[in-house]
């Protein structure tokens, strides 16, 4: 159960692993995520997107980037090791509809979760616009994948060593300035990025989903930890979610959320790495 | 008030059996005088820096002492108290005796965890309330110690190993699937499976045996007695699949449509943390129970260098809440370090939910009572971090509608306690994930399944029971609707032809 079929090193800490989950892959729809935890005694549980799911193969795939002690540790793992715990699928689907135009936006990480959705929007007949954004070029990942299923395909880097040298937002903007408007937007990425991308389409009205990637413990509705401000109301990206109307989404309390450990993290994060030194130390000194 | 140290408490037992032996026979006025036997415990300062069971278990003599307090009523008051109606009086006698194993055989007939329900029961409030030991004293707390007798005999059964496995009728070929390895579920499972079906219990968790452990922390329940259950289950051939969530994983129904199981349990607990809905609430540092404590307990955040998982590390806490949940947040703050950790609840000591032992626990270990208080919002600083607490005072007006006397605000009287951590715990509401997820299953408007007297629920062949029916509640009455349940799938998986194998 949960081996890794496949491993695959998409940029410098980025790891797409491909992982034998029939049940998951059986039931699973765009926008949901597993909880995934390494080791049942002191493992930390967390919360990863399904970038992609094969129903022969009883396979589901899973995007990451290595941030934290877990997601090192899942980095480590080989193809034939298995994951200890996974549990899914959780969280709402994405309602997919046929809206008209829909412009899908990555950023970063946030393509793996973003492709699934794309590929939905347009099996129901909507025209596609994809925009995605990282920092440089080596960053950007599925660009093969997105470029199979977009009209229209956009790409934007912090610096220029690709694409358009500018923000998601400045190609999302004129979009929007463009008659008839696009109909629909979801933006995942960073939680900043997807702020910006609300505060850009909210002046035009048009509707704007996000994906949020909050802090975990079960996933299943019972710690709460993952809640939201969404329109003055308190949600659980758990169960409520994890895509909400991104004109709602109070994202400087989610962000500050986010960061409620990160003192503890960086410690832990500090240690690995010391960890890792260590272990590479005798790996050295063997003969 | 001193601690006794366990010592002292066996001395004064093995004292107390000496005396009696003196005597030719035991009156009722002899039994009414012997001194109710405490339960040694460790040291709070101690304990205050530990995770392990505060509550120490009696000594033999003191099973005894206490055992022999018991005045054998014909008419059995106690009984009437106990949900799973255990035969009280005649398991107390076998101790009395000496016979462990028939006291055992005795609870085994009624409780299948007497290990955890002598731990986590509200005595106070069933066996021990109509008591005629506490009536004829004039003080519930000095009716037979029931709950600690109970927990004695378990923990020889366990402790000897003389854990004996159920007789299980010939395999029927029949599958019951178990949605929630926690209370109710291992019952259900266990009561099931003894009738020869087969049974797969799936748990959302990576580990089986849900609120006990995820929530009651160690040093109440000790992790080992829910493995030992659990164990137990799968030695009698019980399936446990978990990191399985039934409306995730797997739809309800699918689990009789696709997979061929002939009834389904549901019994996956109230999980739904409630919070108070005021200002600051989803500030940095403010947290359900459910989360502080799967934190600290099933992620052993409590064990700082080997844990993944963080926990929050507080100077001076809040605790919003009475009851068990509350003090068991209270009491894991402490114990993970904070300095001071203050207890809020908006009503008086005697309205506290709580049970009294865990108030007195939590009291010695200088958690700070404030009774008749009530939070009103939360305040944080630009990092979005807690930094206090404004809370106002209450006092107690007319009777409301549960009967007890409704707190009144007291206008003007509002105050700033300085916290950096809330932790809210004043209850839990059903998850909506099954509900959402299962067409046809009926609940009420606060999303609790309904079931009938049997625990069916509007569904064929799927029936409910503990705290996603009830609301959240006790083990002790988990059990007791897992039992009718289980009772209930029986007669009607008896009354179908035989299933293929």
């Amino acid at each position: 159960m949960n081996t890794i079929l496949k491993k695959t090193q998409l940029s410098d800490d980025v790891f797409q692993l491909r992982v034998h989950a029939p049940l998951i892959a059986e039931e699973r729809k765009p926008g949901q995520f597993v909880i995934v935890q390494i080791d049942s005694n002191f493992g930390e549980r967390i919360p990863l997107t399904i970038a992609d799911a094969d129903l022969r193969e009883g396979s589901i795939t899973l995007i990451f980037q290595t941030v934290g002690k877990t997601t090192l540790k899942l980095a480590a793992l080989k193809e034939g090791d298995a994951i200890e715990n996974l549990l899914g699928p959780l969280g709402r689907p994405t309602h997919i509809e046929k809206l008209g135009t829909v412009v899908c936006i990555g950023g970063g990480i946030g393509v793996a979760p973003l492709h699934p959705i794309a590929q939905g929007y347009k099996q129901a007949g909507n025209k596609v616009i994809i925009i995605m954004g990282a920092r440089n070029q080596k960053l950007l990942i599925l660009e093969q994948e997105m470029r199979a299923i977009a009209d229209e395909l956009i790409i934007c880097t912090d610096d220029g060593s690709y694409g358009r040298k500018c923000l998601v937002t400045e190609p999302l903007k004129e979009l929007c300035l463009q008659e008839p408007k696009p109909n629909f937007v979801v933006a995942i990425g960073p939680p900043i990025m997807m702020k910006f991308c609300a505060e850009t389409t909210r002046p035009f009205a048009v509707p704007t989903f996000v994906s949020l990637n909050t802090i975990m413990v079960d996933g299943t509705g019972m710690c709460g930890g993952c809640r939201v401000t969404v329109g003055n109301e308190t949600k659980f990206v758990c169960v409520d979610g994890p895509e909400f109307d991104g004109h709602q989404v109070d994202f400087d309390n989610m962000m500050k959320r986010l960061r409620s450990y990160k003192t503890l993290e960086d410690k832990a994060r500090h240690t690995c790495n010391l960890e890792q030194a260590i272990a590479r130390k005798e790996n050295e000194s063997k003969p | 008030m001193s601690h006794p140290t366990p010592e002292q408490l066996a001395a004064a037992a093995n004292k107390c059996l000496k005396d009696l032996e003196q005597l030719p026979a035991l009156k009722v006025k002899d039994r009414l005088a012997i001194p109710m036997q405490e339960m040694p415990s460790q040291d709070p300062q101690v304990r205050r820096h530990n995770l392990m069971e505060v509550a120490l278990g009696y000594t033999p003599a003191q099973a005894k002492a206490e055992a022999l307090r018991c005045l054998q009523c014909k008419n059995k008051p106690c009984v009437a108290g106990c949900p799973v109606a255990i035969d009280i009086p005649a398991f107390i006698q076998a101790i009395a005796d000496g016979d462990y194993q028939k006291s055992v055989d005795i609870l085994k007939q009624s409780s299948l965890l007497p290990a955890v329900c002598g731990r986590v029961c509200p005595q106070e409030e069933q066996c021990q309330k109509p008591c005629t030991v506490g009536k004829a004293l004039k003080d519930v707390n000095q009716a037979v110690s029931v709950g600690r007798l109970e927990r004695f005999v378990a923990d020889w059964e366990r402790e000897q190993g003389k854990v004996k496995l159920p007789v299980i009728k010939p395999e029927t070929g029949k599958k019951v699937a178990i949605i929630g390895c926690g209370p109710a579920g291992i019952t259900v499972a266990a009561d099931v499976r003894r009738e020869g079906h087969a049974v797969t219990i799936f748990e959302a968790f990576h580990k089986p045996g849900g609120v006990m452990v995820y929530g009651i922390p160690e040093f109440r329940l000790p992790k080992v007695i829910v493995q030992k259950e659990v164990e137990t289950l799968e030695q009698m051939g019980c399936k446990i699949q978990t990191n399985f969530v039934v409306g995730r994983t797997r739809k309800l129904l699918d689990l009789m449509a696709k997979d061929g199981f002939d009834a389904i349990f549901v019994g996956v607990g109230a999980g739904l943390p409630k919070f108070m809905n005021i200002p600051g609430e989803n500030l940095v540092g403010v947290f359900s129970a459910n989360e502080y404590l799967t934190r600290a307990n099933l992620m052993r955040a409590y064990d700082f260098a080997r844990a993944d998982t963080p926990i929050f590390r507080s100077n001076k806490v809040a605790v919003l809440g009475g009851g068990n949940v509350a003090m068991d947040a209270a009491r894991m703050a402490v114990r993970l370090g904070a300095k001071e950790v203050h207890l809020v609840y908006r009503r008086s000591r005697v309205e506290m939910p709580a049970r009294i032992e865990e108030v007195g626990h939590a009291e010695e270990e200088g958690v700070i009572f404030h009774l008749l208080e009530n939070a009103k919002r939360i305040i944080g600083n630009e990092q979005g971090l807690v930094t206090g607490m404004e809370c106002i005072r209450y006092e107690l007006g007319e009777p409301d509608a549960s009967g007890r006397r409704r707190p009144v605000e007291l206008k003007g009287s509002e105050f700033i306690m300085d916290v950096d951590t809330v932790i809210c715990a004043i209850g839990n509401e059903s998850n909506p994930l099954l509900r959402q997820t299962t067409p046809g299953l009926d609940h009420n408007k606060w999303g609790n399944i309904i079931a009938d007297a049997s625990q069916l629920t509007s569904l064929p062949a799927v029936y409910a029971g503990g705290d996603i029916v009830l609301g959240a509640a006790t083990v002790i009455l988990a059990m007791g609707q897992g039992r009718i349940a289980a009772a209930a799938i029986n007669k009607a998986l008896a009354a179908q032809p035989a299933g293929q194998t």
